[in-house]
């Protein structure tokens, strides 16, 4: 199916005079733009675990999000009933922000359209994926993380898949609608040796279907990498604590820059100027060395979309160029506010979430440095391959993200392997201490998710290898 | 067209109605969930409204089991052909996954059979003009308390009820409703000197409005917190006590809920597998998960399988002596249910906490503070920096100094770590200023020793 075959009203068996009706009865005059976002997603699951596949769930959920925005303002209201009632009420709901009668004239559809891009044609994202080979994949990734190591004692898999139908419709007449699949394989093995435990997780996925994991065999490889990692923690030491160089490997690691700096560059915390990076635009935040960028156009990535949640156009983003600020990344209430560029990065959850500002896929431009270079050049330190999760404090700035997998550096040798630490700087300062990038930029697997406000939306990150001079490091030698 | 919108009692059939029909097509048991509710949300800021959310929803679960075989959906289209398909595919589902020896519903005797009523429902209704005036008057209060006080990220006021059906293929049917009010403020003060920003945020939460705290309160104490993380700084990397205020100490005992939880531990992926019976803390420290506490935040009358919740004592004196349980874990441990079973709609049963808390000491969080000579009063926790399955533990933390027994100066850009097993080994005080504001809650504790990584 192609988004334009889809992606029709007439899927929530709504016709366009409706949607004429609610926008007319939502724009009224104080109000400056009104959308109708109509969802329909369906997400499918199994998963595995002491080599059964126990548990299979689908969720099917359909509805709209009917929104109003007068100056600062925003009114919402969703509906799970998609009845001309309902949307009526929802549309009186939202247009309450604005003080104004209701309105009676109808906001005619003037201009249909396909969205801009086509990042994630039909033939590789086929998502129509039937249990039993749901259940074939998962087995063998059992079998081959068992295979790796017999330490290995037990495999957690799982297999999800989203399938996305939505359509916007807006009060300045337009209609654009897309199919957004998505695919994720998480792997966790647990490994054991004379009582000590240790976890290793992979995955990835996209904007892809069932034959992305069959590509060279890229499911085992997953199976592999969690039992390497899993392994490999029964020999870490305590990780360092205290202020060190840190080298970063290229990949997922750059969850650096979507804690450090993405989201203080989101344009809603600096419209109200609650950012650490309010007022910095044509500063330096970084070293001459960093380039970064969000772009939402890179084909079958996580965090791509054909086109944001307002049916703007996904975009690349120049954020940080040569260490200079170069600008926010917003949706349309805050770009109109702060009069600044519409960049195609209006997203929400779902028909049940406003729109924010959110990261689509956010990553360091590849520098000059040989990688091996990087590592030889610290002394005493830390390197840092694999992360979990991070987050940050908007307003001073103060970041964290936790390594998985990490190595102590010595004399220019990566050496032993450490327990997982906590790195923490301030985003403002961090990128102004890294010293030398990699050739190598390398995107992640496809697994990030990013939280805001409650919503949580799949996005990407990147980075090459990079050197940070100095940054705290959370182990527990002292 | 339109659908009238079913009332109550029409949900209640529609229950029955989904388990007859899975029977129908061969199932050999089935549950189901019918939720549904309301939720009025505003936000104000700078003393104008931003943003005001009104919804309604509703959803309904269903769990088909083909002998050992199960399977979950959800959905949220009540019209009857999609409400058909939905069971056709559900038991397609069931029948392509594997067998599971395990699996099942609970034991038909054990069910909830008594109605407490836990006063975690209040009808009152509450209008968008009156929501908008008790979130302006919380941010007014934080904006006014302090001069450094200059922004805001606003006060969000939200009301929400709702209602759930469980009804089982052997007979079970049960429901209640419940309510929540809450109010939190999140000020921005700056430094006049340097221009650095800091927010922090308080809140308030009931299922009872009449006993939400007055929004002045909330406004007042929110300013207090933020103002005093003016100035923080770095403290040089050392060991040292820390004591957790009762906010940071809730999150460190949540990260416990997790290693109890029934599902890490038959995985052996919490550090707690096989301690059930053994020392985990000082004999002062007993840790009570409540599900039937009245009023509270995490009380209903039956789990997510419908089994009646009750008053486990998780930690008593110093020893584990239970795990929070569902039907399936339990089994697998070969122990039994707990009437820990949470439910999202549409998923399996897994385990969550009801009332989770640490029951207070003696110590007033004065004594405590005054105890230390050199240490971290930590407020604030952020990031992922646990391992569940070994317990270690490295976060980002902001708080204070204490020097000689008092708060000397604010701290931030830190971590603290240390393993799970050994900071609660090492609780050497617990606050008697234990307050209910959320599921988990806790006084304030101070842990021995941890390793504070700064510059």
């Amino acid at each position: 199916m192609s988004p334009q075959e889809t992606g029709t009203l007439s899927r929530f068996g709504i016709s366009e005079g409706e949607v004429a009706h609610a926008l007319g009865r939502v724009k009224v005059r104080d109000v400056d733009y009104a959308d109708l976002y109509f969802e329909y997603c369906q997400s499918d699951s199994v998963s595995m675990e002491e080599g059964i596949v126990k548990r299979a769930a689908k969720n099917i959920g359909q509805g709209v999000g009917v929104r109003a925005i007068s100056g600062e303002k925003t009114g919402f209201a969703y509906s799970d009933e998609l009845t001309k009632k309902d949307l009526e009420i929802a549309a009186d709901t939202a247009r309450y922000i604005a003080n104004s009668p209701s309105g009676e004239t109808p906001v005619a559809v003037t201009h249909r359209s396909a969205p801009a891009h086509n990042l994630y044609p039909h033939e590789r994202t086929q998502i129509e994926v039937t249990t039993p080979d749901r259940v074939a994949l998962l087995n063998a990734i059992d079998a081959e993380a068992r295979r790796y190591d017999s330490r290995i004692k037990n495999v957690m898999a799982s297999f999800n898949t989203e399938y996305k139908i939505v359509v916007v419709a807006t009060s300045d007449g337009k209609m654009v609608s897309d199919v957004q699949p998505l695919s994720r394989l998480q792997v966790t093995c647990i490994a054991e040796e004379n009582g000590n435990r240790q976890i290793g997780t992979y995955g990835g996925g996209g904007r892809v279907g069932l034959q992305y994991f069959q590509e060279g065999d890229r499911y085992l490889d997953y199976a592999r990498q969690a039992a390497r990692e899993a392994i490999l923690n029964l020999s870490a030491v305590d990780a360092p604590a205290g202020i060190m160089p840190v080298v970063l490997s290229g990949g997922w690691p750059g969850i650096l820059l979507h804690e450090a700096i993405g989201h203080g560059l989101e344009a809603d915390f600096n419209r109200k100027k609650t950012s650490a990076f309010s007022n910095l635009v044509g500063k330096r935040v970084a070293s001459d060395v960093c380039t970064i960028v969000d772009d939402g156009t890179l084909p079958y990535r996580r965090g791509s979309l054909n086109m944001d949640d307002e049916g703007t156009p996904t975009g690349r983003t120049v954020l940080i160029k040569h260490g200079i600020l170069r600008g926010y990344i917003t949706d349309k209430m805050n770009a109109r506010l702060l009069g600044i560029p519409l960049t195609g990065n209006g997203r929400r959850e779902s028909y049940q979430s406003v729109v924010l500002p959110r990261m689509t896929n956010t990553f360091m431009l590849a520098g000059e440095s040989d990688p091996a270079d990087i590592i030889r050049s610290v002394k005493r330190g830390l390197y840092a391959v694999t992360f979990g999760g991070g987050q940050v404090d908007i307003t001073n700035g103060k970041f964290v993200f936790s390594a998985s997998e990490a190595y102590l550096i010595e004399d220019g040798q990566v050496t032993r392997p450490v327990k997982g630490a906590t790195l923490i700087g301030s985003g403002p300062e961090i990128l102004t201490k890294v010293s030398m990038v990699g050739h190598d930029l390398k995107l992640d697997e496809g697994i990030g998710t990013c939280g805001k406000e409650g919503q949580s939306v799949p996005v990407g990150v990147g980075l090459p290898t990079i050197r940070i001079d100095e940054i705290t490091v959370g182990g527990t030698q002292a | 067209m339109t659908t009238p919108v079913p009332t109550y009692d029409s949900f209640a059939d529609l229950a029955q109605d989904m388990l007859a029909r899975a029977k129908q097509r061969g199932a050999s048991e089935a549950d189901v969930i019918v939720a549904n509710g309301e939720t009025l949300s505003v936000q104000v800021r700078m003393d104008a409204v931003d943003r005001l959310t009104k919804a309604r929803e509703k959803r309904l679960g269903l769990r088909v089991f083909f002998g050992k075989r199960s399977a979950s959906a959800s959905t949220s289209d009540f019209s009857k052909p999609a409400l058909e398909q939905f069971v056709a595919d559900t038991c397609t589902l069931a029948q392509a996954v594997v067998e599971d020896p395990v699996s099942g519903l609970p034991d038909p005797a054990k069910m909830t059979s008594d109605h407490p009523d836990l006063d975690i429902y209040d009808s009152t209704t509450l209008q968008t003009e009156q929501q908008i005036d008790l979130a302006r008057r919380g941010e007014r209060s934080a904006l006014k308390a302090d001069p450094r006080i200059t922004n805001s990220e606003g006060a969000d006021f939200d009301s929400s009820s709702g209602r759930m059906i469980l009804g089982t293929s052997h007979g079970f049917l049960g429901q209640y409703s419940s309510s929540s009010f809450s109010l939190a403020v999140s000020p921005i003060a700056s430094d006049p000197d340097t221009g650095a920003m800091q927010r922090d945020s308080w809140y308030g939460v009931q299922r009872k409005f009449s006993k939400l705290e007055q929004p002045e309160r909330i406004g007042e104490e929110a300013a207090r917190r933020t103002v005093r993380r003016l100035g923080a700084r770095k403290v040089t990397t050392c060991t040292a006590p820390v004591v957790f205020d009762p906010e940071a100490a809730g999150s460190l005992l949540g990260n416990l809920c997790g290693a109890v939880s029934g599902y890490a531990l038959y995985k052996g992926a919490s550090f707690l597998t096989g301690q059930l019976g053994q020392p985990l803390a000082p004999e002062f420290v007993t840790i009570y998960d409540d599900g039937r506490m009245p009023g509270g935040l995490g009380s209903r009358p039956f789990d997510g399988e419908g089994l009646p919740t009750r008053k486990n004592v998780v930690v008593d004196r110093g020893v584990l002596a239970n795990y929070l349980l569902d039907t399936y874990s339990a089994k697998k441990l070969s122990l039994t249910s707990t009437g820990n079973a949470s439910r999202s709609v549409g998923e399996s049963p897994s385990v969550g906490p009801t009332n989770f808390y640490l029951a207070p000491g003696t110590a007033t969080p004065q004594q405590i503070v005054e105890s230390v000579k050199h240490g971290l009063y930590v407020t604030d926790l952020i990031g992922f920096g646990i391992n569940m399955v070994t317990g270690d533990y490295s976060r980002g933390a902001s708080g204070f100094w204490i020097e000689n027994g008092e708060l000397a100066y604010p701290v931030e850009e830190i971590t603290i770590a240390g393993n799970l097993k050994r900071m609660f080994a090492g609780i050497e005080m617990i606050g008697n200023d234990l307050v209910f504001r959320g599921r988990i809650a806790s006084p304030t504790i101070k842990l021995a020793e941890m390793t504070i990584a700064g510059q």
